[in-house]
């Protein structure tokens, strides 16, 4: 189910993340990671309380110990001045614009994917990393956040069942159970 | 309300003070503009369990502060730039409860004696401030030992033959040394240099009540899930322990108030935003190289040297490609170092005479390998290849660096002040750093990046290459001239003479009686270590003068 961005917003979003990081044979690509979703989460976590910034310590679960990433931390006022602003944007809001108008994430993909033209889903792949190319600033925002959401805690939204991880022979958050001295050490 | 000392930041520095003044009897008050994810918010003499391994959450999330939008700083590389080249993030430090000893990997190596006294053992160089300390390391060994206890230092004594004197044994024995650690430190020293297991303030057996490390590889820059890293949880726990000490948290000085030679308390602004006043016979700041200033010019308080003689570390990063996995992932960020590079030699001295210097030095010499997975991701380039590079990871997985803490030198011209326009969220002016490595920063890490390449060779490197940071020096992709060092330091120094230094040899201010600064503000030249066990030993000892204690009265 999608958080903040529409149908259409979303079907090119994965177009664009499925140019970025496609699918190999040996790897899953940002599609099948749920990096869209990971984005998805990020410009909606607001919709969410506690918002869906920060997950919460000390252990996942996956390694042993209590599954807390999924207890995300709440706010303070301050706190949720600046993610909202960075997510939403300033808007004009005075207490957001100390150092002048701020235009945020949702702005940034909505005109983003916006300025991506509607048939970008139908164009060949290489035609699709012309358009990117050509919007360095955008394709530069959603690389980063795919980057996040393949490999970042799948309690962010992305990573699905922690395949990118396993992929690339990752074992991703490992508290409490650690790595002995011994493998620590040895090759 | 009036309490015995207000006490300005919770970092290593601010807690330490907070710990002796506390043992010693007296009430305080720690105040922190971050928010407190270290202690437990029930208990305070417990810690809290936020931290996790958690990549976004704490690199690209801000976590542990400053905000960057709520706290941007601002950067030049020289006054001809104009008001500023950047604004946002500037070495950021955490802003939290604990400061950056919340994810600190925790080196802890001691300065050595002549790190006390560079201008009479090195001389002067051209356009530096070059000064000696108003102490020696003599006058420091016994806080060096007593911090080293206090938060828990693992290490192997005589394992670094260039290590001043000790008065007793590191507190617990030096941690796991990691995999490719072991093989640069072997091929090390086959070519005559002399790698040694890193002091670190991280548990390597049980210790003062908080577990060993786990070697979980979510080390630098994440905070210790397990609290193994005892600097400053190890000494917060306690101070709040003794019932002396109140901790607000969220809470912003925004002015030491003085009348005459006298600081009569702060005024601060709480998590609701109401600006307030306390009395306090003493004020300690300790918000690190950067906010201490900062402060200071806010307040009006010290000399026109107050900002100025700013030194980062300047950082050469040589990095080799290993035929190897190196594993990085697992242990601490880094457990073996190397300080030949600090110590002069015949090639040092024909490479200064070379430059037309008087002599050069470089910094301790980090053996690093690994990182985390989404900071990989993000520097290879994306389209159809990214999968298959993650898979083979040449960065993550073979990729070893040796990252020398170069020793930056004093300049009047590298500076912190007031930015004249941007602002924080509460309205005050944001610090300013103008910054630009010297001469002499940039002849060092050319003189030793090539010795470095040597032993990378030796381990069995396929290719290597060299950057640095800021971005002089070799041509890399670290071309920002912000600098990455985290190691901030001078800004407030300290000597005998007002006309040449900001505070005196106990941290006070010239000209008042009660203001003392307690990090690495004071610092009057960089060394090329880390400079936080220096600092947390230098706020142990002010303090100690403050409250009339020793280290044999204190535990
Ligand atoms: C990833 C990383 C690794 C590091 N590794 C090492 C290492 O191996 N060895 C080493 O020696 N050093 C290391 N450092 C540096 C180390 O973190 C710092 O030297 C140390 O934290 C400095 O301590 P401090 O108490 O002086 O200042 P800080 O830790 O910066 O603490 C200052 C505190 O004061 C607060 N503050 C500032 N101004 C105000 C104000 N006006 N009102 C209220 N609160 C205020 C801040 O919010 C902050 O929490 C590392 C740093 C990083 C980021
Ligand atoms: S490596 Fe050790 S000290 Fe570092 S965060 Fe993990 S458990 Fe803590």
């Amino acid at each position: 189910m999608l958080i903040w961005l529409s149908e259409s917003e979303f079907a090119t979003l994965q177009s664009v993340c499925d140019r970025m990081v496609p699918k190999s044979d040996a790897t899953p690509g940002a599609v099948q990671s749920g990096a869209p979703e990971y984005i998805d989460t990020l410009l909606g976590a607001f919709s969410f309380d506690p918002p869906r910034i920060w997950a919460g310590g000390p252990s996942s679960g996956r390694a042993g110990g209590v599954a807390a990433f999924k207890n995300f931390h709440s706010l303070t006022a301050m706190d949720e001045l600046a993610w909202r602003t960075r997510i939403e944007g300033s808007q004009g809001i005075p207490e957001r614009e100390f150092n002048g108008p701020v235009i945020g994430l949702q702005q940034a993909y909505r005109d983003g994917l916006a300025a991506l033209g509607s048939d970008f889903d139908a164009l060949t792949p290489e035609e699709q990393s012309e358009r990117l190319h050509a919007t360095p600033d955008f394709a530069e925002m959603v690389f980063t956040h795919v980057c996040e959401g393949m490999y970042g805690a799948p309690e962010y939204g992305g990573n699905r069942e922690t395949r990118a991880w396993a992929a690339i022979g990752f074992a991703g958050d490992v508290q409490p159970r650690g790595w002995t001295d011994q493998e620590v050490s040895a090759p | 309300m009036s309490v015995d000392a207000v006490i300005i930041g919770s970092g290593p520095g601010g807690s330490t003070a907070a710990d002796v003044l506390t043992q010693a009897g007296w009430n305080v008050v720690i105040i922190e503009k971050g928010r407190n994810h270290l202690l437990d918010p029930k208990d305070l003499s417990k810690p809290a369990s936020d931290f996790s391994n958690d990549e976004v959450k704490f690199m690209d999330r801000y976590f542990l502060g400053p905000d960057p939008f709520l706290e941007p700083r601002t950067f030049r590389v020289s006054v001809e730039e104009g008001d500023r080249s950047h604004v946002g993030e500037v070495n950021s430090i955490p802003s939290t409860v604990g400061g950056g000893g919340t994810h600190a990997d925790g080196k802890t190596p001691r300065f050595r004696e002549v790190d006390f006294a560079m201008l009479s053992e090195f001389g002067p160089q051209p356009d530096a401030q070059m000064a000696d300390w108003p102490l020696s390391y003599d006058d420091l060994e016994p806080w060096y030992a007593h911090v080293e206890n206090a938060i828990g230092v693992a290490g192997t004594e005589g394992a670094n033959p260039f290590a001043a004197p000790r008065s007793g044994p590191f507190p617990m024995p030096s941690g796991a040394p990691m995999y490719a650690s072991t093989i640069s430190s072997a091929a090390a020293e086959k070519l005559g240099f002399h790698p040694y297991a890193a002091p670190t303030a991280a548990n390597s057996v049980p210790y003062g009540g908080r577990p060993a490390c786990n070697n979980c590889g979510f080390c630098a820059f994440l905070g210790c899930p397990i609290h193994a890293k005892g600097d400053p949880v190890a000494l917060l726990t306690r101070t709040m322990a003794t019932g002396r000490a109140e901790l607000w948290s969220e809470t912003y000085v925004s002015r030491i108030r003085t009348q005459g030679r006298q600081a009569t308390g702060v005024d601060y602004i709480g998590p609701d935003g109401v600006e307030r006043s306390m009395d306090a016979k003493h004020v300690i700041v300790a918000g690190g190289a950067f906010e201490t200033p900062r402060l200071l010019l806010l307040s009006g308080i010290g000399n026109e040297l107050v900002g100025r003689n700013l030194m980062c570390h300047y950082q050469s990063i040589i990095v080799g490609m290993m035929p190897f996995d190196v594993h990085g992932d697992r242990g601490r960020a880094v457990t073996h170092v190397h300080d030949d590079a600090m110590i002069p030699d015949k090639r040092s001295i024909q490479a200064a005479k070379d430059a037309g210097l008087p002599w050069i030095r470089g910094g301790l010499v980090e053996h690093s390998g690994g990182g985390m997975p989404a900071r990989e991701a993000k520097i290879y380039p994306w389209g159809a290849n990214h999968g298959e590079l993650m898979k083979n990871s040449p960065m993550r997985r073979h990729l070893f660096a040796f990252i020398m803490q170069g020793e930056d030198l004093p300049y009047a011209t590298n500076t912190v002040d007031l930015d004249p326009h941007i602002k924080d969220v509460r309205g005050f002016p944001v610090a300013r750093i103008t910054y630009r490595p010297g001469r002499h920063e940039l002849v060092a890490s050319q003189h030793y990046g090539p010795q470095l390449e040597e032993i990378l060779l030796e381990m069995g490197a396929t290719w290597t290459t060299k950057t640095s940071s800021p971005g002089t020096s070799y041509n890399g992709p670290h071309a920002t001239p912000v600098p990455e060092s985290r190691h901030i330091i001078g800004t407030a120094r300290m000597g005998v003479d007002p006309a040449t230094s900001v505070v005196d040899e106990w941290g006070r201010v010239h000209g008042l009686d009660n203001v003392i600064v307690a990090d690495s503000s004071v610092f009057p030249t960089s060394a090329g270590y880390g400079p936080t066990l220096t600092l947390v030993a230098l706020s142990a000892r002010a303090a100690g003068h403050l409250a009339g204690v020793t280290p044999a009265s204190l535990s």
